[in-house]
């Protein structure tokens, strides 16, 4: 094909000059220019076929070097950075309970952690998410993700990571959210649902998702099944670890996933994961046996583990307009230390008790996602969680131990005219806090603008 | 025993499966039937979807990211149409070769110019692609175009096999343009025929043919039909002559039936990539058979 366009360019070329003087020309000099015409043509023609049975012969990919096109731009040709924006808001009915927690949970008391994070009732702005992203240079990617309200601007995640070490390894390094567990990584915008299962919120918090600062190891190994392992190391200053002000390592973490899919209709990826923090002072309001508030500082280790499993099915694959999604994950939690308890002036510890403490708790979530229709799911979670055993030493005597399950189960049903927009109803009875059952219903909104966000699995 | 557990996954990824020649990794059966017809058996392909998907809905599922992970050279569409998966894959995968401006990373769209370049990027018209139109494999003589790019591509990466690629392209390229003449032959009664199209998948294969757009059931690229547009629609083309309503085989078969009801305009299936198996018959099969549709609703 490229050798037929030239044999044609220089005929042409060389028609197209004989053509304005010849409009003037006698008879005998257009045969004349008809035949040095044809002796141009001939003689590019045999100079031609000697080429193409020299390159016929040569083994080396000098074919390859004709053909190939001037260099192309292979890749997206979108803003560099590319920037996305998310807003988020909802109304929220619930019942008008002070200080929100999840009984028998250890969590940061709020003065710690002022602002609320969708706890709040009626219209409310969620955080509105800010991601810029790009390649850095032929070695790095980086992405920042800030989450703004109110005179307020939070580094979500901001991190380097490589796109050139190759061997399936992986290097990030910054401040990202943690790979243990199946949603950690996912920020609140992507959950099937209005908020974090509830074993997210009582693992790692309001904000439910574990984020660190540090790095995180990542290798993919070659093989046909997706079998993946991560080390990750940092700060560790969030729940359940505090920032302790160390020259060492606050927290680490270990992660392996494995995944594939079964047929043209399903995939699946499941997952184990371990993380161990540690706290120092950490600070948790607890009831006293007399009902009263008190205060509790925490001192030691932290370990979790989580188990996570995701089983997606779409007709022949096609996950446009009919798909179905199961997630289910589990956690055990170990905490081993000391404990200080504080108090008011007629509370239990009205004068510091320090114990030992040690907790073994665990709990799971499993929800389905249904999409039945292009623009339209329905979803079903089910949240339990088992505060276990509580051993708080000589503050037994001081310290309330709550025998209650927490669980809630929730149900929505979301609409998405686009790709870039969602809006969401759901109801959830909530049975999170001993003797309170509180009936819940969210309406929210997603909306994303900027850069396409990726389909993660 | 963790050591052990250790020692064991250093084991299994070190004695990962071994393959001979290039690893190829295409994001379409058309590539992926391209990249075979060059590699012949020199080269090891998987293709990571088919025509029974959307392929604007797919995710970066663990099967692909491990794929990748293995792979030499990926073969994308490009133009923005794997936008959603591709780059989170890539990221995924710990591979450098593959990696966005380096040889192992090809992209068919940069190689030929792009149709229905939108005068603006607006998400209010929908899911455009700023490049221009992506299903460009709907036209088989930019498969050639495609195809010599790619050939240098892997003749570059694979220099040892650069001449078995060649020979395998140049014979390749003698058959389908046969081929090429031969559709352009028979489809020559459907020139200046309108069809309506599901998505604006086609414009490749209308401009190839000389077919003309009546009109589409979305909207907006992406957006779902309604029943007020579907009205609409069914009322501005009444009186007009229109071929075929097309769909591709993952859009849902609601809309067109009822436009096709309403109209008496036959509704067609006309899958907008290799459907039957990706390699040689499976590219000429494609175009036969959506020749041969088009042709039967005209007796």
């Amino acid at each position: 094909m490229v050798f037929t366009h030239f044999r044609r360019a220089p005929l042409a070329l060389a028609l197209s000059l004989v053509a304005f003087p010849a409009l003037a020309a006698s008879d005998a000099e257009l045969d004349e220019l008809r035949a040095q015409v044809r002796a141009l043509r001939d003689s590019y023609e045999a100079r031609l076929a000697e080429l193409e049975s020299r390159l016929a012969r040569q083994a080396t990919p000098a074919p390859a070097a004709v053909a190939a096109p001037a260099p192309v731009a292979d890749g997206p040709r979108g803003f560099n950075p590319e920037v996305s924006l998310t807003l988020q808001g909802q109304y929220r009915r619930m019942k008008d309970i002070d200080e929100r927690h999840i009984s028998g949970f250890a969590a940061l008391a709020e003065h710690d952690d002022e602002h609320d994070h969708g706890g709040e009732r009626g219209f409310s702005l969620d955080h509105t998410e800010l991601v810029l992203a790009a390649n850095i240079d032929s070695h790095y990617r980086g992405l920042v993700n800030f989450g703004i309200i109110d005179g307020e601007v939070e580094v979500e995640e901001a991190w380097f990571q490589t796109t050139g070490m190759g061997h399936g390894l992986t290097l990030r390094g910054g401040r990202f959210l943690s790979s243990i567990g199946y949603l950690n990584a996912q920020h609140a915008h992507a959950w099937d649902f209005a908020d974090a299962p509830l074993m997210y919120t009582a693992l790692f918090g309001e904000h439910g998702n574990y984020g660190n600062d540090g790095l995180q190891l990542k290798w993919v190994l070659p093989t046909d099944l997706f079998a993946e392992v991560g080390v990750e190391i940092g700060r560790g200053a969030k729940f359940p670890g505090t920032d302790r002000d160390v020259n060492g390592i606050g927290s680490s973490a270990i992660f392996a996933h494995l995944g594939g899919d079964v047929g043209t209709s399903h995939s699946w990826r499941a997952g184990l994961s371990y993380l161990n923090a540690r706290a120092a002072d950490r600070h948790s309001h607890f009831e006293d046996v007399g009902g009263e508030e008190v205060t509790g500082d925490f001192t030691g280790r932290s370990r979790t583990w989580i188990a996570d499993a995701v089983w997606k099915w779409a007709p022949d694959g096609n996950a446009g307009v009919r798909a179905l999604t199961l997630q289910a994950e589990f956690f055990q939690r170990r905490e081993d230390g000391d404990l200080s308890c504080e108090g008011e002036a007629g509370s239990a510890c009205a004068t510091a008790v320090d114990s030992d403490y040690r907790t073994r708790q665990r709990g799971w979530y499993a929800q389905a996602v249904y999409k039945f229709h292009p623009q339209w799911r329905v979803g079903l979670r089910h949240d339990r969680l088992d505060p276990g055993t509580r051993d708080y030493g000589d503050n037994n005597a001081n310290i309330a131990r709550e025998n209650h399950s927490p669980k809630r189960n929730s149900v929505m049903v979301d609409w998405s005219p686009s790709e870039f927009s969602r809006l969401r109803l759901q109801l959830a009875r909530d049975q999170s806090m001993a003797g309170e059952t509180d009936n819940q219903l969210w309406l929210q909104y997603v909306m994303s603008l900027g850069a396409h966000g990726a389909h993660r699995f | 025993m963790t050591r052990l557990f250790l020692v064991a996954l250093l084991c299994l990824g070190l004695t990962g499966p071994a393959r001979a020649g290039l690893n190829v990794f295409a994001t379409l059966p058309e590539w992926g039937a391209l990249a075979r017809v060059i590699g012949g058996d020199a080269v090891t392909v998987f293709v990571a979807t088919h025509a029974r998907q959307d392929p604007h809905h797919i995710e970066a599922r663990p099967s692909l990211i491990a794929r990748a992970r293995q792979a030499d050279l990926v073969v994308a569409n490009g133009a923005e149409l794997e936008i959603g998966w591709l780059p989170a894959v890539l990221s995924a995968a710990g591979n450098r070769a593959i990696q966005p401006g380096l040889p192992g990373y090809f992209e068919a769209a940069a190689q030929v110019t792009l149709l229905e370049v939108p005068a603006r990027v607006d998400r209010a018209d929908g899911d455009v692609h700023p490049a221009g139109n992506p299903h460009i494999g709907l036209d088989p003589r930019l498969l050639l175009t495609v195809g010599a790019a790619l050939q240098a591509r892997m003749a570059a990466l694979d220099p040892a096999q650069a001449a078995v690629y060649d020979a395998n392209w140049s014979a390749f390229r003698t058959r389908w343009q046969a081929a090429i003449d031969r559709w352009q032959a028979r489809a020559a009664p459907l020139r200046g025929r309108a069809i309506v199209v599901h998505h604006t998948a086609y414009p490749y294969f209308t401009h190839w043919l000389g077919l003309t757009r009546a009109g589409t059931l979305e909207p907006k690229p992406g957006v779902a039909p309604g029943s007020a547009h579907l009205a609409a629609l069914r009322d501005a083309l009444a009186g007009q002559r229109v071929l075929a309503i097309v769909r591709p085989p993952y859009a849902p078969e609601g809309p067109g039936q009822w436009l096709a009801g309403q109209s008496g305009i036959p509704l067609l299936r006309l899958p907008i990539r290799v459907e039957a198996s990706a390699d040689e018959a499976g590219l000429t099969a494609w175009f036969d058979g959506m020749i041969d549709a088009l042709l039967a609703t005209q007796r």
